[in-house]
């Protein structure tokens, strides 16, 4: 590991300004994913600002119905929180289904946010990769990308985004809460996370010295009725292959409201807008959920060794609705 | 080099460190402290062999750099033995033959102390049936799934899983 300097920040404004004091300082939350980076080369700051201990700890019931979420709270105390488990069971689900215990008492919120993306040529700096290095090739198109994306991907990168709480917030909506170099800002969920295009070392939108502070929730009423699924190749402490966070609002036999948002399948977490529409209105039933899946996945573009994850997708998206709505 | 000055306390001693950067938590407790009961399997986080508690929480010493530790308590294995009475997940690990060639035993028994106070304090898991439950119930479903950050290569988990649940009861 390349030597670097660190600083531990006690507040938001001393962590902004001691990032902009030098272009080549990273964040560091629970270090789960930027601390096996540096192991592997990946990433090799010249300088480490910890903001896992700022106060920005608190998971808070706003008075409209949502909930606001600091930068700084611990997945495990996320996922624990009372007023999650009941107002947004889905994100709970989601929190619980990602990485381990251990992990989990560790990672912040932002930092879950920000993770990297688990492709095996990102993590292997002998092998190019135009997320780690622009313009070095994919090799991932021609190579193992059986796990990798279906939607939304480019001849740059075909890689996924590997967080399941991202899935579940992009499902719900929101906003993320950044103080910047020049002051605070606001980016709407989902809205974050960003298609790779041809430039794919930008997983967001965020600019150089941008800090989460907080995730502010949308109220959603019907997400008591929500639910996040999760498939594996393994029964737990695995990435997902495809993943679903859906909420359904019902009247009477039909489907007045939905969110759907798909994880494992692209670049970003993917709000099924398509597949929404398709609900809005129509009966709670098998037929209806089908046409929304194929709605949705009318636009998957699968790669040679991936399309299974298509059938999966629908699969997934069929049951899950219908689980929610018995 | 760089260097960050650091005091924490590790099995209730303090320590004034003042460590290159780069040190993880696992290489200060097995190559600087001496205390080699944390295992280096991956050295990634992926195998649960280095787990100690971080101020009561079970936590993974390869991934967490030491000079983050500024005031914190960590607990090794070598500190969960209360005045020379084994711990009672020790004793239940040795009734139950719960290892084989005993190189993830040291964090399967720290990860298992963590994991029996979340319980306790109601915190669910993705196998709990009813989520929003206060106290979910540590059938040995929950204990698969919450242990599910501690691998055992020799196969083990027949007779962990009965010793975590002897030992919560």
């Amino acid at each position: 590991m390349k030597p670097f300097a660190y600083e531990r920040a006690t507040d938001a404004a001393g962590a902004v300004a001691a990032a902009a004091a030098d272009g080549d300082t990273m964040y560091l939350g629970g270090g789960t994913n930027l601390v096996d980076l540096m192991k592997l080369g990946v990433h090799a700051p010249a300088r480490l600002v910890d903001v896992s201990r700022l106060p920005a700890r608190e998971i808070e019931e706003l008075p409209d119905g949502g909930l606001r979420i600091g930068g700084a709270a611990r997945n495990s105390d996320l996922a624990a929180s009372r007023a999650v488990r009941e107002r947004y069971p889905l994100l709970a689900q989601s929190v619980l289904s990602g990485a381990s215990g251990q992990v989990r008492n560790a990672a912040t919120v932002a930092g879950n946010l920000l993770q990297r993306t688990r492709c095996a040529y990102f993590q292997d700096v002998s092998k190019p990769c135009n997320k780690r290095v622009p313009g070095s090739g994919c090799p991932a198109r021609e190579g193992d990308h059986r796990n990798l994306a279906i939607f939304g991907h480019s001849e740059a990168c075909v890689a996924t985004h590997p967080s399941d709480m991202a899935v579940a917030m992009a499902a719900i909506g929101g906003e993320v809460q950044v103080l910047g170099p020049s002051g605070t800002r606001t980016i709407p969920i989902p809205g974050l996370h960003r298609l790779p295009a041809d430039e794919p070392q930008h997983d967001t939108v965020l600019r150089p010295g941008d800090l989460i502070t907080a995730i502010e929730l949308s109220p959603l009423g019907y997400a008591r009725r929500s639910r996040y699924r999760k498939v594996r190749e393994r029964a737990s402490f695995a990435f997902a292959v495809v993943s679903i966070a859906a909420a359904v609002d019902l009247e009477g036999d039909s489907v007045r409201d939905c969110r759907i948002a798909f994880g494992g399948v692209a670049h970003t977490p993917w709000r099924a807008t398509r597949a929404e529409e398709a609900l809005r209105g129509a009966p709670a039933a098998g037929d209806a959920f089908a046409a929304a899946a194929d709605a949705e996945l009318a636009e998957a573009r699968p790669l040679r060794d991936n399309a299974f994850k298509v059938r999966l997708a629908r699969n997934l998206l069929m049951s899950t609705l219908s689980e929610l709505c018995a | 080099m760089a260097t960050a000055p650091t005091v924490l306390r590790i099995n209730g001693d303090e320590h004034q460190l003042a460590l290159d950067t780069r040190v993880t938590l696992l290489d200060l407790l097995r190559e600087r402290l001496g205390l080699i009961g944390a295992k280096k399997g991956c050295d990634h986080g992926q195998c649960g062999a280095c787990t100690v508690l971080i101020d009561g929480r079970r936590a993974l010493a390869c991934l967490t750099l030491a000079c983050t530790l500024e005031g914190a308590e960590v607990t090794t294995i070598e500190g969960l033995a209360d005045d020379g009475e084994l711990h009672p997940l020790q004793t239940a690990f040795i009734e139950h033959d719960a290892f084989q060639c005993g190189y993830c035993t040291p964090g399967q028994i720290c990860s298992a102390a963590g994991m029996l106070d979340e319980i306790r304090d109601g915190w669910p898991s993705i196998v709990t049936p009813d989520i929003a439950d206060e106290q979910p119930t540590l059938d040995a479903a929950e204990i698969r799934e919450r242990m599910s950050g501690n691998l055992c290569r020799c196969g083990a988990y027949a007779n962990i899983v009965p010793a975590i649940a002897d030992a919560a009861r």
